[in-house]
């Protein structure tokens, strides 16, 4: 019973992780008001936002590392879900915006008489909810269905996405698109009826944000267990062998896409609020590349890679940022030539390259003795 | 079984039917007018130069090309015939056809006995697979393959860590695990040694009259140990089918092809 003791050992790793986490929003809450131990509540929000990202790069790892899937439109499923919940908490300002309007400060300001048709049922949480999960799962549906029959793969694959998120950032910079143009949604008030900024709503959130990554965590290695992850991954190492061996991949593909976008937008869902706001920047082609770079960085193709990734190289660039504003590109792109170069399973596959040498190391010496 | 498209000299059914297909690619004609019937149980030997359209006619059987005029048919045993040119890859698979490419492609992160796992005649839809469970009938029946393909002790390594020849092997197990009625092998001898070869060759052998088994080579060592029948293809369409001695010996054979092999043989 190898696989069992396996399995517990992998939900020990999972539960020491939340509880270590949980500790953040219970230090906050009950915890010392200064000294080493004290956590304010805009360092909770930023490892909340941390953890958005983690979750954000564990969708992508579902597609790329076990998939063989490099989408470049990660970010775009993201901030979709970011919007759908954005345009909720415009709706809970009420009339207490700039313009004291029922209508969200950005319409007042472009001239809207009413609130467009499409924004009326976002007054329902359980809507927005719902929204979150199957507005980027309808759009990786219809473009993977269309992309996965045509047969496009590898780097053509790539490109196209690189395309639909490019053109999309540029449809929500237009002020006429209903979404705020290039400003965007902020200054949110209210979330579910508590005040977004008080800090028992700042560690709900970071709660919540853990929830889904362990949510995620589970998902993606109930599906590495099935027979469905070992065909995910069959189609990573040799597709055509796939579908000689009876299997139509187009749909494996179209389900793990579906899938992957619905994670990223819930946990752009979830960055909306513990950020303050969104806008099109957010769906740069830029920001998919960095999230292949926390994936490539942490480990592709491994459980935890990304989390880890995602959480140090944010970790990295909210000190460089801060203290060399202008060589954080740099940096970034440094640290990704030297992983491809010299890390290929990124930081987690460290341990495994450095035991491996060590016993390289040993046979020679056996030999030479 | 119906009758009629079978041709009067044969009295083995059929499996199938290969026959006026014509494919051109960019005013090439790959395939010109071929015709080409295979028996049940038949294990047949294609040769031919290289460009004689020998992966052009994998291609068009297994569905991944689909031919301009002519039709593919296979016969089932109840006497149904399916029209291959209008299926997909994976449903063509589904109906027992199964193909083995000239490059080994195995999936190399995998387990030798997940490899096999994967290749199961079970069901293949998204829910179907993310709720499976692993019988005892499934797992006798992996051993017996791997049996078969001489894997058997290295059940639990990772597929990307066998030899070239083993590779080739676990991809035969991985057609044999989906019992197909035929199977397609294009070059299985490529890259082995010449005891991996003559394996090989067993291993094909002992597959003829379970199955049905279309062999594409270049080795003549290898066809002279394997062939039944042989089928020389030559511009796209079929120039001589007999047995090795009888088609060896043809002159015009010869001219096409033993005769270049011949010739580069003399260079060396």
């Amino acid at each position: 019973m190898k696989f069992s003791t396996e399995m517990k050992k992998e939900m020990g790793i999972l539960c020491l992780v939340t509880g270590l986490l949980m500790l953040i929003p219970l230090f906050n809450a009950v915890g010392p008001e200064s000294g080493p131990l004290s956590v304010s509540a805009f360092q909770v929000s930023l490892w909340g936002k941390y953890l958005t990202y983690a979750v954000l790069a564990m969708s992508l790892n579902l597609l790329w590392g076990y998939t063989g899937l490099l989408c470049l439109c990660q970010s775009l499923f993201f901030a979709l879900g970011g919007y759908a919940m954005g345009m909720y908490l415009m709706l809970m300002i009420g009339e207490r915006g700039a313009y004291k309007s029922v209508l969200p400060d950005f319409m007042v300001f472009l001239g809207y008489q009413k609130l467009p048709l499409h924004w009326e049922p976002f007054y329902n949480f359980a809507f927005t909810v719902g929204a979150v999960l199957w507005v980027p799962g309808l759009l990786a549906f219809v473009f993977g269905f269309l992309a996965f029959r045509s047969r496009i793969k590898g780097v053509y694959f790539s490109i196209l996405t690189q395309a639909l998120t490019y053109a999309a950032c540029l449809m929500f910079f237009r002020n006429d698109f209903t979404f705020g143009g290039n400003n965007g949604f902020t200054d949110f008030k209210d979330i579910l009826g508590c005040n977004i900024n008080s800090d028992a709503t700042i560690r709900g959130l970071f709660i919540a944000t853990t929830a889904l990554m362990v949510c995620t965590y589970l998902i993606t290695s109930g599906l590495l267990a099935s027979k469905l992850g070992k065909v995910q991954q069959a189609i990573r190492d040799s597709e055509n062998r796939v579908l000689f061996s009876g299997y139509s991949t187009t749909s494996f593909k179209l389900m793990i896409f579906v899938l992957s976008a619905m994670i990223a937008g819930a946990a752009g869902a979830l960055y909306v609020p513990q950020v303050g706001g969104i806008n099109p920047s957010a769906m740069e082609a830029a920001k998919s590349l960095e999230v292949v770079v926390w994936v490539a960085v942490g480990g592709r193709g491994t459980k935890w890679g990304p989390v880890i990734g995602a959480i140090l190289v944010n970790f990295i660039k909210s000190y460089t940022t801060h203290a060399f504003p202008d060589y954080w590109l740099i940096i970034m792109g440094g640290m990704f030539v030297c992983v491809v170069l010299f890390m290929p399973d990124g930081i987690v596959g460290v341990y495994k390259q450095a035991k491996s040498y060590f016993a390289r190391q040993r046979s020679l010496e056996t030999t030479a003795a | 079984m119906s009758t009629h498209h079978t041709p009067l000299y044969r009295d083995t059914p059929l499996i199938l039917s290969v026959s006026g297909v014509t494919k051109a690619f960019d005013g090439f004609k790959a395939i010109d007018d071929l015709n080409f019937y295979l028996e049940e149980g038949e294990l047949r030997t294609i040769i031919g130069p290289n460009g004689a359209g020998k992966s052009t006619f994998m291609d068009i059987i297994t569905g991944r090309t689909r031919p301009d005029v002519g039709s593919v048919t296979m016969h089932e045993k109840d006497g149904r015939d399916y029209n291959l040119a209008k299926l997909r890859e994976f449903e063509i698979n589904r109906r027992g056809i199964g193909r083995k490419f000239q490059t080994p492609s195995i999936y190399k992160s995998h387990t030798v006995y997940d490899n096999l796992i994967l290749s199961l005649n079970k069901k293949r839809g998204v829910f179907a697979t993310l709720f499976y469970r692993e019988s005892r009938e499934d797992r006798e029946r992996i051993m017996e393959v791997l049996k078969t393909v001489r894997l058997d002790t290295r059940a639990n390594d990772l597929a990307g860590m066998l030899s070239h020849g083993q590779k080739q092997w676990l991809e035969i197990g991985m057609l044999l695990a989906q019992d197909p009625r035929l199977l397609l092998i294009d070059e299985p001898a490529a890259g082995m040694s010449d005891e991996e070869t003559e394996r090989t060759g067993e291993l094909l052998m002992s597959l003829e009259n379970k199955h049905s088994l279309i062999v594409i080579e270049h080795d003549m060592e290898f066809i002279r140990q394997i062939a039944r029948k042989v089928t020389v293809l030559h511009q796209g369409h079929v120039l001589k089918e007999g047995s090795f001695e009888s088609v060896k010996a043809d002159p015009e054979v010869i001219q096409v092809y033993l005769g270049r092999q011949g010739k580069r043989a003399e260079n060396n």
